[in-house]
């Protein structure tokens, strides 16, 4: 074994606010670092690069124990709404750009934005719904030749 | 923490190479640091980042991130990753003779 990473493929599977950003957070420093990394967006975790959605990733607030929230209050209409604002305010304050603009900002880094084929497929979407940066629709089996040789994280 | 020596003068560096004294740096410097992360030749483009990082650090006390290069350096994400490959806020940051950026961003 190397004794450092110098590739990882990242694979993001969820689409709520906290499903999506560590995993941008792990690929855009993976590029910071020098390391080369792709981005494979599966099933939920689509909405992240879904042009019309992507502008409204929201944070689950409904069986989300981090939020210490009581359940109730968090079903409660617009909560998911607030509670996304509120985060996303923080998050700016520390420089963790948007969704829109990460992705931007990471395909320009040099990552590999990729989205499966499968959940394409499933939820009826094709290229054109996607943002451009998104360079290619890849089977399971293309998204594992792409990853050869490095590490893969799941998210 | 030990000593490294560019242009002829020893300056104290960290176990990464990232100048700990920022002010011991100097331009003569720049060619031979970068020449030990692998980049050949300070272009222009090199050069207006590198000025831009120093900036940054006399006015934050703090080298910027790369959402902050891309924005106002007036160089590019891209164009930033194609002038440093291995990482601009740390490559840049290590010529620069500031320290090392911590941000996960």
């Amino acid at each position: 074994m190397p004794d450092s990473i110098e590739k990882v493929s990242i694979i993001i599977s969820k689409g709520s606010f906290d499903g999506i950003y560590p995993g941008l957070i792990m690929a855009n420093g993976a590029r910071a670092e020098g390391i080369d990394a792709n981005l494979f967006f599966t099933f939920f975790g689509l909405d992240a690069i879904h042009r019309s959605r992507h502008e409204h990733i929201k944070l689950s607030t409904v069986g989300n124990p981090g939020l210490h929230l009581a359940t109730m209050l968090g079903g409660l209409p617009g909560m998911s709404s607030v509670m996304t604002h509120y985060l996303a305010n923080k998050m700016e304050a520390l420089d963790i750009p948007p969704v829109p603009e990460f992705l931007e900002m990471i395909s320009d880094t040099g990552a590999g934005l990729y989205a499966c084929k499968a959940s394409v497929d499933l939820f009826g979407l094709d290229k054109s719904d996607l943002i451009p940066q998104v360079l290619d629709i890849i089977t399971v089996g293309e998204f594992y030749a792409l990853a050869a040789g490095g590490q893969i994280i799941f998210t | 923490m030990s000593d490294a020596t560019y242009a002829g003068r020893t300056v104290a560096v960290d176990p990464e190479g990232f100048f700990v004294d920022p002010e011991q740096w100097t331009d003569e410097m720049a060619p031979e640091i970068a020449a030990e992360v692998g980049i050949g030749e300070l272009t222009d483009r090199h050069w207006q980042v590198i000025k831009f990082m120093r900036h940054e650090y006399e006015q934050r006390g703090a080298g910027p991130t790369v959402r902050v290069l891309g924005r106002t350096s007036g160089v590019s994400i891209k164009e930033l990753y194609e002038l440093f490959p291995k990482g601009p806020a740390k490559l840049a940051a290590r010529i620069a003779g500031i320290p090392k950026p911590r941000g996960c961003i």
